[in-house]
């Protein structure tokens, strides 16, 4: 008797979910403005606002380094967590194929983030 | 097998029958905007790290009319899982205690879309400010 309980892993992914849907919350509509409208379109910034120079130099700013990979990967694992939680209300059983397939791909973002990010040097 | 067919309730469509259940199916579906849009970014840092004519299709690519309208729905749609975020805050944080009051939800809710409009002025200024 008194085996120690066994603890849940949950409390990690429901904290990166809480830190993604923040983070998304506080900057993801400013984000999509910037580099999905404002950029392309050629408003309210220069035609070369996201050079590669200017990004290439973003990037490998720790600073930056830090700020993109919080960006990518916290986004993916908010959205992963959620649409995982959400399979069942659409009829899908949310057994552990659908929690490989959620958290791993989360999981494989941040890596691909991560590796992406370190080949820029700093 | 059991001869046996007990009835089961239909599920199919069920959140569709009430206005409470869409609001939730949308603002639980904001995640595949959310999801987009990063897959899009990590595109970028990947095309960034491959180089200079890598970055530069990725930035054709955002220039696409599709793109564009992507973007506009997921704008709309983040900007809406922003809303029900902090709309939904006060019952998803532990209780405040101030001075012996609990922080209203009003005060909650009202506190978190003003950070969410003083971090896109600060990020507006901020990518302003290193882009030109």
């Amino acid at each position: 008797m008194n085996r120690p309980l066994k603890r849940s892993n949950a409390p990690i992914f429901w904290g990166l979910f809480g830190a993604g849907g923040m983070l998304s919350a506080l900057l993801g509509p400013v984000l999509v403005l910037i580099t999905g409208l404002a950029v392309p379109m050629g408003l309210l910034f220069g035609a070369d606002a996201m050079s590669y120079a200017n990004m290439l130099a973003f990037a490998q700013h720790w600073l930056g380094k830090a700020f993109l990979f919080a960006i990518v990967s916290l986004f993916l694992w908010h959205a992963g967590h959620r649409i995982f939680h959400s399979l069942h209300d659409v009829g899908i059983h949310a057994g552990p194929g659908a929690k490989a397939v959620c958290y791993g791909g989360a999981l494989l973002g941040t890596v691909i983030a991560a590796l992406s990010l370190l080949s820029m040097g700093f | 097998m059991s001869k046996r067919r007990p009835y089961v309730r239909p599920m199919a469509g069920w959140w569709r029958k009430n206005p409470f259940f869409i609001e939730y199916m949308i603002h639980e579906g904001t995640a595949l905007f959310v999801a987009a849009y990063a897959l899009v970014l990590l595109a970028g840092l990947v095309c960034l790290a491959l180089g200079e004519a890598a970055w530069n299709g990725w930035l054709g690519a955002m220039k696409h009319p599709l793109v564009i309208l992507f973007h506009l729905v997921t704008l709309a749609m983040i900007a809406y899982h922003s809303w029900t975020w902090f709309k939904i805050m006060p019952k998803t944080m532990p209780p405040v205690v101030i001075g012996g009051k609990r922080l209203s939800a009003a005060m909650i809710t009202g506190g978190g879309l003003a950070a969410v409009a003083l971090a896109s002025l600060l990020a507006l200024g901020l990518f302003w400010g290193m882009t030109r």
